[in-house]
């Protein structure tokens, strides 16, 4: 990505001769923008967990993120670009990261590398961990895996580049950094007997006036009719669980023919596959 | 240019421990006496003359060294709470382990920390997770949780945000219906829990402030008018967790005087996953991979060190067969693979914190590519291996190493899997090994930085129960494979790599010396794997990897290549009925050393905190669990 291709930027819209095509292009704003802005995406230097370790192994040799142009790991969130999100993110460790992201400028970029800086992961159950960073700042791209490996991980800056090439200049909702003032900071978790989400503070001055009531407290109803729901289906698979104990097994031995025969036929083209692998190596 | 005690293979000898039991319980009649519980071991202490007992123990009988303290919560089945210590010979032996017992209401222990100073990080956290107070003990703050956290999260009757049931699997995860997710039953949709007398009015985060406070912020005017001829002042720095020298989410609080430090205090807990708390949920097999999670370099010991400590429990039952001899090969060749990954791994960040920027590293991650192309080959993961079971080892070695994936536009990625390990232990390894020797020992930048520094006097390293490379390289032989063998080390010949100068340099040679010492008993792997090929790798049924583990307590101990790693599992309850651990503890190796940091770092410059911090070799995921 570091030489500068025309042909690569130039818009075909407007045609130049063949022999100039090396030397010129024409193209638009967002285009350049875009381009400069995503060959150049400079990643945070900080990592969480068991994900840091396959973040540092794809930006050593062997897999090697400088041919992306993202190398260059700042150690300053001031300096950067795009946030890894590499690993659990624990309740403790929330709070830093937010004033991490607000610190970054704009344009800036999220990504949650793993299963836990998505959804929470293997360890969502437990007591100290957030279930996904996207619960606390915007993500833009969430890789799977546990932990993704550098093939996933380059997936997901690829994919991350494709979404800045999609950015437009003119639509004001793609970069709302370009427009007027400051954005508006994401604000900062407080850990007190648990950690505290500003942004719910109303919702947890309801819950603690419904505890004083003394109604239930901290738990959502589930609404009737999925309640309704949830009983008629138990009681459906209580039913549908007696009635199979006491039936004779029936089945549709047409139907089982002709599943037997499809299962067949994927084998036969299976073992038709391996041995042209075989072949091959 | 190796200087290498051989310590010649020790008996396990138990007839010792026995004695040594008499002589305490003659010795003190009325204090101690003997656990008599089914499964269990060991002696129980009257906790109001724990204190005495215990230097009884380290002075007279020798068990100077603490290697794990830790808290287990009797609810339902005896209505107490009690302190559990393994402790041990540095010249070698099995454990000499004693409890201590206290009421679950106003539960209090006296603190040991004055006869092993290496009980101080234990006892916080067993004050942090379980609310027992340590009496004498100068520091009792939260250590993993931040200070105002709402309750003692590993108590039994304390209940997550996303309770479901006891056990796994859950109804929820087992449908008979209607799935749910967690979030959906949690009024907030997020994993908190807050207590019924939230006070709204006065929401301050008072975490920082705890750390801070006691620091003596500001200007110290009486060093000012000291009659030194340079003028310092006094200055607090925060150091983590995102600091990028720090391995991960570890954090110190550094007290400078000018340049010199004063005080160093870790805080840590930022990447605290309750992984004993999730353990004690799981069934037993299920915590296999959440141990690979523990230390994320060295995955395979981590396992290593789980299944040994449920084989033992499953010893005492009558269906459980020991493993076969290649399973224990297999497993030999993985950990001592994971060693070399390790040490590769600590190297190279080693001398990124000496300022050698990403330069000896790239060299050192290249090398592990190559095992852990190896480790994908076989248990289908880079990192995250999951490949030991109780009683064997998930799978055999595959023939050829290669992925579907690699072989349509990778030819050059397949091998024959002997081939490719013959090649790997012979040729590959002691030459990388070699350069990394060649290009680093006797450079002149890395000697000035490190020799000296961070000086850890080998009394100081047995007494703060530290472990691994960092005890060894302060002149103490102590390797549990040595120590206290298991699997099928005592028939290998290996040294003990020792170093004793107690600094930086020589905790950076012993990784080498291990290195080289891990290389010679792989070669020695391998033709015990070309002896034991097509026999079983799996002892007992296939189809059922999990046995019913019979009532007791097991401590299962490895030498992990950050350091003694040990598991101290309970199975109690009822039973016939579902099959969880009870306790789930792991005695973290980088834990454990993180004790005397604050120690080795006084007098020494402030450059020099990320370099003593990169020489124990910590790795977060083990420190916080």
């Amino acid at each position: 990505m570091s030489d500068l291709s025309m042909r690569e930027l130039h818009d075909t819209e407007f045609p130049i001769p063949v022999e100039m095509q090396e030397n010129l292009a024409i193209t638009s704003l967002s285009k350049i923008y875009n381009w400069s802005r995503r060959s150049s995406m400079w990643p945070m230097l900080f990592g969480l967990a068991c994900c840091a370790i396959e973040m540092i192994a794809t930006a050593a040799s062997r897999y090697d993120l400088a041919r992306f142009g993202m190398e260059v790991m700042r150690a300053s969130p001031r300096q950067s670009d795009l946030m890894i999100v590499s690993g659990t993110v624990t309740k403790k460790m929330v709070v830093p990261i937010v004033r991490l992201y607000n610190q970054m400028p704009e344009p800036k970029y999220v990504l949650a590398m793993g299963a836990c800086a998505s959804g929470g992961g293997p360890f969502k159950e437990g007591y100290h961990v957030v279930s996904g960073i996207d619960q606390y700042v915007p993500v833009d791209v969430y890789v799977p895996g546990c932990p993704p490996t550098p093939q996933a991980l380059m997936y997901g800056l690829v994919s991350l580049q494709k979404k800045i090439d999609g950015q437009s200049l003119a639509n004001m909702d793609d970069v709302p950094w370009y427009g007027v003032g400051p954005s508006d900071p994401v604000p900062i978790p407080i850990l007190g007997p648990e950690i505290i989400d500003p942004r719910q503070m109303e919702l947890i001055r309801v819950q603690a006036e419904r505890a004083a009531r003394g109604e239930s407290y901290g738990v959502r109803e589930l609404p009737a009719a999925v309640l309704e729901d949830v009983s008629k289906r138990t009681e459906a698979a209580a039913g549908a669980a007696v009635a199979v104990a006491a039936a004779p097994v029936v089945t549709d031995a047409a139907a089982e023919a002709e599943r037997i025969g499809r299962r067949m036929e994927a084998l036969e083209r299976k073992r038709a596959r391996d041995a042209k692998l075989q072949q091959g190596s | 240019m190796t200087d290498q005690t051989s310590i010649a293979p020790q008996t396990v000898n138990a007839g010792d421990i026995k004695t040594a039991i008499e002589a305490l319980k003659q010795q003190f009649p009325d204090w101690v006496q003997d656990d008599t519980r089914q499964g269990y071991s060991g002696v129980l202490v009257d906790r109001n003359h724990l204190v005495e007992v215990a230097r009884t123990m380290r002075d007279q009988y020798g068990f100077d060294y603490l290697s794990s303290a830790t808290a287990v919560d009797y609810l339902g089945v005896e209505d107490s709470m009690e302190m559990v210590y393994h402790a041990y010979r540095t010249s070698g032996g099995p454990a000499l382990v004693f409890k201590a017992q206290t009421p679950r209401e106003g539960a209090e222990i006296p603190s040991l920390i004055d006869v092993w100073p290496g009980a101080d990080f234990q006892e916080r956290e067993a004050y942090d997770l379980y609310g027992i107070t340590f009496r004498g003990h100068p520091n009792l703050k939260r250590i993993l949780l931040w200070e105002g956290f709402d309750g003692h999260p590993m108590r039994k009757d304390w209940k997550e945000p996303y309770y479901e049931e006891e056990h796994k699997p859950f109804d929820s995860r087992w449908p008979k219906g209607y799935v749910r997710r967690a979030e959906e039953l949690n009024a907030f949709g997020k994993n908190v829990k807050y207590p019924a007398d939230l006070d709204l009015s006065r929401l301050n985060d008072t975490s920082e402030e705890a750390l801070y406070s006691g620091m003596g912020l500001g200007v110290d005017v009486e060093k000012l008018t000291a009659d030194e001829k340079l003028k310092t002042d006094r200055l607090v720095v925060n150091l983590g967790p995102h600091h990028p020298s720090t391995h991960g989410v570890f954090r110190m609080i550094v007290t400078l005087n000018g340049e010199t430090i004063e005080s160093l205090e870790p805080v840590m807990g930022y990447l605290h996953r309750n992984h004993e708390q999730i353990g004690e949920r799981n069934s037993w097999l299920a915590n296999i991979p959440y141990t690979d999670r523990l230390d994320y370099i060295s995955s395979m010991g981590n396992n290593h060190g789980y299944v040994l400590a449920v084989e033992q429990l499953l010893a005492m039952g009558n269906r459980y067969q020991a493993p076969t001899y290649r399973a224990e090969v297999i497993r030999v060749l993985m950990v001592e693979l994971n060693r070399l990954v390790n040490h590769y791994w600590a190297i190279g960040f080693l001398l990124n914190d000496l300022g050698a920027f990403f330069t000896p590293s790239l060299y050192a991650i290249a090398e592990r590519e190559k095992i852990l192309d190896f480790f994908e080959a076989v248990a289908g993961s880079r990192m995250m291996c999951n490949y030991m079971r109780f009683q064997g080892v998930y799978k055999d070695l595959p023939e050829r190493i290669r992925g579907v994936a690699n072989l349509v536009n990778d030819q050059v990625r397949d091998f024959n899997t002997m081939d490719y390990l013959t090649e790997l232990i012979n040729e590959r390894l002691p030459r990388s090994i070699d350069e990394l020797d060649f290009f680093l020992t006797d450079s002149e930048i890395i000697k000035a930085r490190t020799i000296g520094v961070g000086y850890l006097p080998p009394e100081m390293a047995i007494a703060y129960s530290c472990a691994g490379p960092l005890l060894r390289a302060s002149g103490v032989p102590y390797d549990v494979r040595r120590a206290d063998p298991y699997s099928i080390y005592p028939e290998l010949d290996f040294d003990v790599a020792v170093r004793y100068h107690g600094d930086i340099y020589d905790r950076y040679l012993i990784r080498l010396d291990e290195m080289r010492e891990s290389v010679r008993i792989l070669k020695q792997i391998l033709p015990r794997l070309e002896r034991t090929q097509g026999e079983d790798f799996f002892a007992g049924n296939k189809s059922i990897y999990m046995p019913r583990v019979p009532l007791g307590e097991a401590y299962g101990r490895v030498e992990n290549p950050k350091g003694e790693l040990g598991y101290y599992v309970v199975s109690q309850g009822d039973p016939k009925g579902p099959q969880n651990p009870w306790r789930y503890h792991v005695r973290a190796p980088s834990f454990i050393n993180l004790t005397p940091l604050g120690q080795m770092c006084k007098g020494q410059k402030v450059a020099d905190v990320v370099a003593i911090l990169g020489s124990i070799d910590i790795v977060l995921g083990e420190t916080d669990r």
